[in-house]
């Protein structure tokens, strides 16, 4: 392949060939000489006080070389909260590595054991006594908040963890109240357990001759996670602790957070002088003690005008957070969600409320999209219930609002922070990519569709979401502002050196699991630098070995991790002119480049590639007076904005009266993810994407019993989504070039899980309006719908 | 997911086995494919203190035509194997359950005996066979039992099995002139186990062109577990159409109730697969 067309070519991912052939190094895969086996003891209570632990029979087990207990953890700090968003401030409340007293959700961690093996720590675990005291539990958001519910904490009443407003309370008073059409309704966001393929885990060790940790962890952002361990739990200075994230399967969003294992596998390694401890959860202990995603309750009004214009939105939400806060956990329901309400309509009064609410419940924080689905959600189901309302074709009111090409850059007024700073909507054409999805959906033939169903006996249904996802957060100077809450940057950064040979490594902040950097990233370097894309390699994933970076999240590691690794890229280009114009004997000035060699401007014939040049900076006898030797730069990017793509999704389903099945029969997206650096792995991240956002809309749905246990356990009673469950996928695109960044990438993680959702929602009320139905809340599970359908005959 | 300790012995013939059983009365699970067993070993719902590993039994393995023109079916025989074999696929409803049970891993690993078995109340294989009118046999170092497949099931997870007991057989007899059968359900999405599954067996004992005069009718995933629905096959035969005759697929059954899905859901659409499943069982008759 030529190297200029390396840029925005389908490659296949270059990692996969490990990955499917079982090459992968991930964490279980690691083994230590030495190495122990920890298991955590969990609650099986939701609520409950610690009378008293007995662990003497636990440690004359087989194998077994310590037990631990919350007690002995007391000079361990809580884990912390890093983004303390939403007016969070005295009533934070965060996990310890293991609960002292009081358990507050089936899954705290109580004790863990470690033994010679991981079978003798299960039998051990299973020898642990422990007195319980049960308290009274409450897992709903709204009943937490009810009087005389079970309260959780004590500088936390009625359970309020924080109150967060955005946007103008009155003026949205009085468009509501003065609009020609109100539409309210109440709509869940059902809580979600992400299901990476890989569950979490981690392996710490203490070296006792250099007093040093090394920290094995399955997580998206392992420098993060040193500066919190260091910072915050351990009291172990930062230098002092390295972390490693190798190969990780999967996250979407819940491997971003500092959890207990990652600082009990290192503490209780220098317990035991050194030797590596190694934590692996079960599946099952995925579903109960790693977070979980979503759980909102919302009152959504919706107001505007009978001829199809919305003016104004207000929005109410209960945010459930479960009974701590995890890392990042308020900056979900209030930045990355009330700031996004608008959706990608011009509406001039937007109002909402976020009360963020501790229950017995797993903490909840990032889950793919993280806050933007949800605002999506309520956006795109709060336009078909106004287009229903106004007896309007949803796809028209959505031409009628939206925010008009010409309006670029675009204000929101909710995503202006304090002191005035706002982030406009970088760039946008929505209407084009409505009409093509409307077209390759065949919406003007819905009505003979939906007649030819029905003579088959099925309803169909047709649903459009028009979304738009913030995406490369990002600016620094916006999220680290006090009324963001975030009080750090969100910048990346990348190293490159040239070696000798012309070889070229390039380290990154970024922590690839699952998203392709190791081939997009060395796509963007070899095309800025001109050499052959097999000679770039990537590393990530190591503290020792790679410049500072925030970590993969946010569909932020292209717009910013990966215009660091551009910027990298076009150092060493500079420095390697400056070499090249001395070896061709020019100014520097004169010196062109083109394709990875150097020449002087009207000499073509007269070159220096760029791996002459790298050889000749190795070497480095021979250098400009004053060069340093060696290609060698490291480049650190903070965008001026975020990005925010967008585009349109359509499903069609059909639904069986009879039983109440949901069948999804098409699914069409056309989506604007910027230019693409690779839309075979752009085309990847969509399919998933959209999958989970089918599942969430038809199948997903996390359910505890009033007593705080999860009855939605395990994969026998979660219901994920399975490839013969869906139509082939009918994708396009439109390309809208980022103006923010110079690749012009804008992200393409969490777009088809912020779109498909709604989109899926409104196609199930659309087939089933004949029956007067004007929502039903996710998932729709064919007893839901059946329910439904047959309201007026059934007794509950 | 890691098992408590537990004894293993693999036994070469079906002798040694029952023999192993006999000498660890009440302390020894027997363990085919592992489909059910092993994830409940895993979570530590159940444990055992000895497991004797039936699986590598070649001669509990296969399908073969009886004498009597039925079929015979080795408990060994995986759901893979018997929906690759014409003897069973020719039974239109075997047709329809095999290809929709569990995963190609399940598939490729689970038992029909195991299945039956382990009989739990939402399975698919015991509805199937209590339509067919099956009959299991039975070995322990007492001898061998047939017993019919109506008084296998005696509550969710128990049966008629005795503690020193292996399923080594199940016999589908012959059918009997022109028949046609079908199975029809609805699954719990994540499990994949039926909210209602409906077995249906009818067919003319002269064969030729007259009415319909057998049926039996099989639910399952419905109440506490699988059962002939004697209402639905009374009204059938006494020339009620499909619809009225599953009108009474829950006559006299205590529905169950779930997360997943409610009594009155459940009796809903228990009446509707029944209906489905007589109408293709009708077409297929001919």
């Amino acid at each position: 392949m030529a190297t200029t067309d390396v840029l925005g070519a389908r490659i296949k991912r270059r990692e996969d060939p490990r990955f499917i052939t079982g090459g992968g190094n991930y964490l279980d895969d690691i083994k230590l000489p030495g190495m122990t086996h920890a298991v955590v003891l969990r609650s099986p209570y939701a609520h409950a006080r610690i009378r008293s632990i007995d662990t003497s029979a636990a440690r004359t087990m087989p194998g077994v070389l310590a037990v631990y207990a919350g007690q002995d953890l007391a000079g361990v700090n809580a884990l912390p909260c890093a983004w303390a968003a939403g007016g969070v401030q005295n009533n934070l409340n965060t996990p310890r590595v293991l609960a002292i007293d009081t358990v507050r959700w089936t899954g705290d961690g109580v004790a863990m054991v470690v033994a010679e093996t991981r079978e003798q720590a299960v039998d051990a675990a299973e020898a642990i006594s422990v007195d319980y005291e049960p308290l009274p539990a409450v897992v709903d958001a709204e009943k937490a908040t009810a009087p005389g519910a079970p309260q959780l904490h004590e500088n936390a009443p009625n359970n309020v963890c924080m109150h967060w407003t955005v946007g103008d309370a009155e003026g949205t008073a009085r468009a509501i109240e003065s609009a020609e059409i109100v539409v309210r309704q109440r709509i869940v966001n059902q809580r979600l357990i992400p299901n990476p393929m890989e569950t979490r885990g981690a392996i710490g060790r203490w070296d006792p001759g250099t007093d040093e940790y090394t920290i094995w962890m399955t997580s998206q952002a392992p420098h993060v996670m040193r500066l919190l361990i260091a910072a915050f739990v351990l009291g172990v200075p930062e230098h002092k602790i390295r972390c490693i994230s190798p190969d990780v399967g999967g996250g979407f969003g819940s491997k971003i957070f500092l959890y207990a294992d990652m600082v009990l596998t290192a503490w209780a390694s220098k317990q035991l002088g050194g030797r590596p401890v190694k934590f692996v959860e079960t599946r099952r202990e995925n579903y109960l003690a790693t977070t979980h995603g979503r759980d909102h309750i919302t009152d959504l009004e919706v107001a505007g005008t009978k001829d199809g214009t919305i003016t104004a939105l207000r929005v109410r939400t209960k945010a459930n957070l479960g009974a701590y806060l995890s890392t990042i956990a308020p900056g979900i329901p209030t930045t990355l969600y009330g700031r996004l309400l608008s959706g990608v309509y011009a509406i001039p009064n937007i109002y909402c409320e976020v009360d963020g609410i501790y229950t017995n419940t797993a903490m909840v924080d990032a889950y793919r999209g993280a806050g933007r689905p949800e605002a999506t959600y309520v956006v795109e189901r709060a336009v078909d219930l106004f287009a229903r309302e106004a007896g309007l074709d949803p796809a028209e009111v959505r031409r009628r609002n939206f925010i008009p090409p010409d309006a670029f850059p675009y204000q929101p007024a909710v995503l202006i922070g304090q002191a005035g700073y706002g982030l406009p909507y970088d760039s946008g054409n929505y209407r084009p990519a409505l009409e093509r999805a409307l077209e390759m959906a065949g919406y003007t033939n819905l009505a003979a569709a939906k007649a030819e169903a029905r003579a088959r006996g099925k309803y169909l249904g047709a649903g459009i979401s028009s979304y738009i996802e913030i995406c490369g957060v990002a600016p620094s100077k916006w999220i680290g502002l006090p009324g963001e809450g975030w009080g750090a940057g969100l910048w990346e950064s990348a190293n490159i050196r040239m070696h000798l040979t012309g070889k070229v490594v390039v380290t990154t902040g970024s922590q690839n699991h699952g998203q392709g950097h190791e081939t997009t990233m060395a796509q963007i370097v070899a095309a800025e630098l001109g050499v052959p894309f097999e000679d770039v390699l990537v590393e990530h994933s190591d503290t020792q070995g790679t410049p500072f970076g925030y970590g993969t999240y946010g569909s932020r590691s292209a717009a910013v991790g990966g215009v660091a690794a551009q910027k990298a890229a076009l150092k060493i280009k500079e420095k390697a002119r400056r070499l090249a114009a001395h070896m061709l004997e020019a100014s520097p000035d004169d010196v062109v480049f083109e394709a990875g060699r150097f020449y002087v401007k009207g000499s073509p014939d007269k070159v220096k590639t760029v791996q002459e040049v790298a050889l000749a900076a190795s070497v480095g006898y021979d250098l400009p007076e004053g060069m340093e030797p060696f290609l060698d730069e490291t480049a650190y990017y903070d965008p001026p904005n975020c990005t925010f793509p967008f585009g349109t999704h359509v499903a069609i389903v059909e639904v069986d009266e009879e039983t109440g099945a949901v069948d999804l029969v098409r699914y069409v997206g056309v989506d604007d993810v910027g230019r693409k650096i690779n839309p075979m792995i752009v085309d990847g991240q969509l399919h998933g994407g959209i999958v989970q956002g089918v599942g969430q809309a038809l199948w997903e749905g996390a359910v505890y019993g009033d007593d705080g246990q999860l009855l939605s356990g395990s994969m026998l009673d979660y219901a994920l989504p399975r490839a013969s469950w869906l139509p082939t996928f009918e994708l396009d695109e439109t390309v809208t070039p980022s103006p923010v960044n110079p690749l012009g990438v804008k992200g393409a993680g969490e777009a088809g899980t912020i779109g498909s959702a709604a989109a899926v929602v409104n196609a199930v009320v659309d087939a089933l309006s004949p029956f007067g139905i004007r929502h039903l809340d996710m998932p729709l599970s064919a007893p839901k719908v059946w329910r439904a359908i047959h309201a007026s005959e059934v007794q509950s | 997911m890691i098992p408590a300790a537990f004894a293993y012995d693999r036994p070469t013939t079906v002798d040694q086995a029952v023999g192993l059983l006999a000498a660890h009365p009440g302390a020894a699970k027997v363990i085919a494919g592992g489909q059910s067993l092993l994830p409940l070993l895993k979570l530590r719902l159940a444990r055992a203190e000895r497991l004797i590993d039936i699986g590598r039994l070649s001669e509990l393995k296969g399908v073969r035509r009886t004498a009597e023109g039925g079929v015979s079916i080795g408990a060994l025989t995986t759901y893979d194997e018997l929906g690759r074999d014409p003897l069973i696929t020719t039974y239109g409803l075997m047709a329809d359950v095999l290809p929709q049970i569990g995963d190609v891993q399940v598939r490729n690993r689970g038992t029909i005996g195991g299945a039956v078995a382990h009989a739990d109340p939402a399975s698919d294989m015991p509805a199937v066979l209590l339509a067919l009118e099956a009959e299991l046999v039975a070995r322990s170092i007492r001898g061998v039992r047939t017993i019919p497949m109506r008084g296998f099931l005696r509550g969710p997870f128990v049966t008629a099995i005795e503690p020193d007991e292996i399923l080594t057989e199940i016999r589908i007899p012959a059918p009997s002139g022109a028949y046609g059968s079908a199975y029809r359900a609805i699954e719990q999405p994540a499990s994949g186990y039926a909210i209602a599954g409906a077995a249906v067996v009818v067919g003319r004992s002269g064969g030729g062109s007259g009415p319909l005069d057998r049926c039996a009718v099989a639910l399952t995933g419905v109440g506490e577990m699988p059962y002939r629905a004697a209402a639905v096959e009374a009204a059938f035969l006494g020339a009620a159409g499909p619809a009225a005759a599953a009108a009474h697929a829950t006559d006299g059954v205590t529905v169950g109730s779930d997360i997943h899905a409610d009594r009155a859901y459940r009796a809903a659409v228990a009446a509707v697969e029944v209906r489905r499943a007589l109408e293709a069982a009708i077409a297929r008759a001919g």
